[in-house]
């Protein structure tokens, strides 16, 4: 018997759709920030921080990284009321998703920080910069140039993975999608109109990341730079 | 029915758990052979089969694993096929992991100097001598440390069939949740289950590599 | 009072003595050379002036500055102000071009307004001989434009003291004059400078004064027409003999 596909019950609910695409917009959006933060302050922490401190670091990042992302929301959502911390769904999804971004990112940023000659960071030094000036201004953009596309795809699984909080009822696409399909009966149709506007946001997010390396690796023509003109004659040079 | 959480509550996750490891080898050997297939048709195969596997690899790699169980779920049973959840599970962790795997040995196997293919040539070598004798098994060196990461991904992906009921390691244990109200007991539990079998895959994975960790600790 | 002084300095790495005990002045507007082979401590020595590498024994004075064992972070920095240094391997920063890589340091270091850290660095450039390039990134320049610039990115900190430490030694041979010459005429406008090198004919041209280091000892100074018109120790006759033929 052959199947007929129709997608007119489905797309009649588009409104509930975008609802849930720019949730998971806004939901990937804040753990990005938030993971990518973390992250960074973990890879530096790891890389340069106090000895103490490391082997605890990298505890954290080696349990998120080895443990799946929906046993880390069901631990957050589910214990943490147990042990006195209410959380909504919603931010127990985010505060998932940013540990769990946070403990790869943690690792891509800590092979960046590596990649970078050490002797670029003497030089830094040697001008009489701190460690987070040399961090802030030598380190993190050749870093960030090694580590782009590490980052960008970790990016992807992070926003694609954020569908997996539906299971605690965090407001998102795959949860709007699963109610369509529930007053639909479309199971077929809906979830391609899902998968659809999940590949667009991805095509998405991948095109603003590569905006902002645009923006983070641009070079500045060398017909834009000036000197200013000398204001005095130097006297040694003069003399000579 | 309430009951505590202890002991005799291990049996059931360890059940769950035998699941796991069950639906990650089937996905690994499904996702392995069709990803080396696909790695070597996007490789080697003509132009119009070069651009469906980069098609297919780039879609997968664009839509959540979740999406794509319930597609094979709910979706391809409304069409006459009624899978079951193990079923179901299988074929989208294989859809998945083969897109995976296909990229990551497409890389491996490009990574492999141009030179090689035409010292090959140089010997007369057959198009699938070049690859047995010379391309493969260098290929394969390159290829055995992101593999096995992957095969934590495999591991952790599997907990998603959760969510269509199949009872695997995360579905014991958010029905054992229900049944004793213990999430934090129960799920650090489970987390601890994946994370004994993931972590030493993800060394081995990093050690095979040479990465900085690896390095440190066989110092 | 002396630009640069150590006094007894030891330096260890592990269990291993690289510095053992140096001792060496150096006044305002000297030239020194560092000869000596290969190993044996020369650079260690010039990290420790800046404060690259800890002491563990003895203490150095730069421009009234003083670093002592376990002495503390901010403290360095204040003397990393006064002495600048120039590497055997150029280290320019690659996503800064030329005229950012100079205006940086004076700008997050010592906050000097951005007018002024330009106007610093056209002079420093003119001085190097690269005012045209300021908007090169530093690989589209050649090894001995990149150690110039990176001479020029020290001189904007206005030092008191430069350390050079093999600066021509990764250049290829047609390249070192430039870089040579350039430091020439730091000495004669009558800046500090302390400088490894194996450019023998160099050093004994430009350097008033040469300090032979061997084993972690400063084994033999003197004025560079004394040491090598008439060395004394058997080491340094053996050392330069070659390069003197
Ligand atoms: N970071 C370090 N760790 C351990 N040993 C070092 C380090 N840096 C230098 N050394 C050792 O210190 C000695 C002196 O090195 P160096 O100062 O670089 O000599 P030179 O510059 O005269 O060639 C050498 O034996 C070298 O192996
Ligand atoms: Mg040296």
């Amino acid at each position: 018997m052959a199947y007929e596909m129709h997608f007119g019950p489905v797309l009649a609910r588009a409104p509930e759709f975008v609802n849930g695409a720019t949730n998971t917009i806004l939901l990937s959006g804040q753990g990005i920030a938030i993971g990518l933060t973390l992250g960074l302050a973990v890879a530096i922490l790891r890389v340069d921080g106090p000895k103490p401190i490391r082997p605890l670091v990298a505890t954290y990042v080696e349990v998120f990284r080895n443990t799946p992302l929906l046993v880390q929301v069901f631990l957050i959502f589910f214990g943490l009321p147990y042990i006195g911390l209410r959380l909504s769904a919603n931010a127990a999804a985010v505060i998932a998703i940013s540990f769990n971004l946070g403990a790869y990112s943690a690792e891509i940023f800590r092979a960046g920080l590596l990649a970078i000659p050490r002797a670029q960071i003497e030089a830094g030094l040697a001008l009489g910069m701190s460690r987070v000036q040399v961090i802030r201004h030598v380190v993190i953009v050749p870093a960030l140039r090694v580590i782009f596309p590490a980052l960008t795809g970790q990016l992807t699984l992070t926003l694609l993975g954020s569908s997996i909080v539906s299971a605690i009822s965090a407001q998102e696409l795959t949860l709007a999608a699963s109610k369509v399909e529930s007053l639909t009966f479309r199971s077929l149709e809906t979830f391609l109109v899902a998968a659809v506007l999940y590949i667009s946001l991805t095509f998405l997010f991948r095109f603003v990341y590569w905006l902002i390396s645009l923006w983070l690796f641009r070079r500045t023509p060398a017909e834009a730079v000036r000197l200013p003109e000398p204001k005095f004659v130097e006297p040694r040079r003069a003399e000579a | 029915m309430i009951q505590s959480y202890g002991w005799s509550s291990l049996p059931f996750l360890l059940n769950g758990a035998m699941w796991t490891a069950a639906l990650s080898v089937m996905t690994f050997i499904g996702g392995g052979v069709f990803g080396l297939i696909f790695a070597l048709l996007r490789v080697l195969g003509p132009k119009p089969v070069k651009y469906a596997v980069v098609v297919y690899i780039e879609l997968v790699q664009a839509t959540p694993l979740l999406i794509v169980l319930f597609l094979a779920y709910y979706g391809l049973s409304f069409m006459g096929f009624y899978f079951s959840p193990l079923v179901a599970a299988a074929i989208s962790l294989t859809l998945y992991a083969t897109a995976f795997l296909a990229d990551i040995w497409r890389g491996c196997i490009e990574a492999i100097p141009k030179q090689q293919w035409e010292a090959a040539d140089a010997l007369a070598m057959t198009g699938t001598q070049k690859l047995r004798w010379v391309i493969l098994p260098q290929a394969f060196r390159i290829a055995l440390g992101p593999t096995v990461g992957f095969m934590v991904q495999i591991v952790k992906n599997t907990s998603v069939t959760a969510l269509i009921s199949f009872v695997e390691l995360t579905r014991a244990g958010q029905l054992l949740n229900n049944m004793t109200f213990q999430p934090f007991e129960v799920f650090l539990t489970v987390a601890a289950m994946y994370f004994i079998v993931c972590y030493p895959l993800s060394w081995y994975s990093e050690y095979l590599k040479g990465g900085p960790r690896a390095r440190r600790a066989t110092r | 009072m002396p630009a640069v002084r150590l006094d007894e300095i030891k330096k260890f790495f592990g269990a291993h003595c690289v510095l053992d005990g140096v001792s060496l002045t150096v006044e305002t507007r000297d030239v020194v050379a560092v000869i000596g082979r290969s190993g044996s401590g020369k650079s260690t020595m010039l990290r420790c002036i800046n404060g690259l590498e800890e002491i563990q024994a003895g203490s150095i004075d730069v421009a009234g500055h003083k670093i002592v064992p376990g002495g503390n972070v901010r403290d360095l920095r204040v003397l990393r102000r006064e002495v600048g240094m120039v590497f055997q391997s150029y280290n320019l920063f690659p996503h800064l071009n030329v005229l950012e890589n100079i205006v940086l340091a004076p700008k997050v270091v010592k906050k000097v307004p951005d007018e002024e850290a330009r106007e610093t660095a056209a002079v420093v450039l003119r001085q190097v001989g690269l005012a045209d390039r300021a908007g090169a990134y530093p690989d589209e320049l050649s090894g001995g434009q990149q150690q110039r610039v990176a001479i020029a990115r020290s001189l904007a900190m206005k030092p008191k003291v430069m350390l050079f430490d093999e600066v021509t030694s990764a250049l290829d041979p047609e390249l070192t004059g430039e870089v040579l010459k350039t430091i020439a005429e730091l000495a004669e406008a009558g800046m500090t400078m302390i400088l490894v090198t194996h450019e023998m004919g160099f050093a004994r041209q430009v350097a008033n004064r040469t300090v032979f280091m061997h084993a972690g000892k400063i084994w033999e100074e003197g004025t560079s027409e004394e040491m090598f018109g008439n060395p004394k120790s058997p080491e340094l006759k053996t050392f330069i003999a070659p390069q003197l033929k």
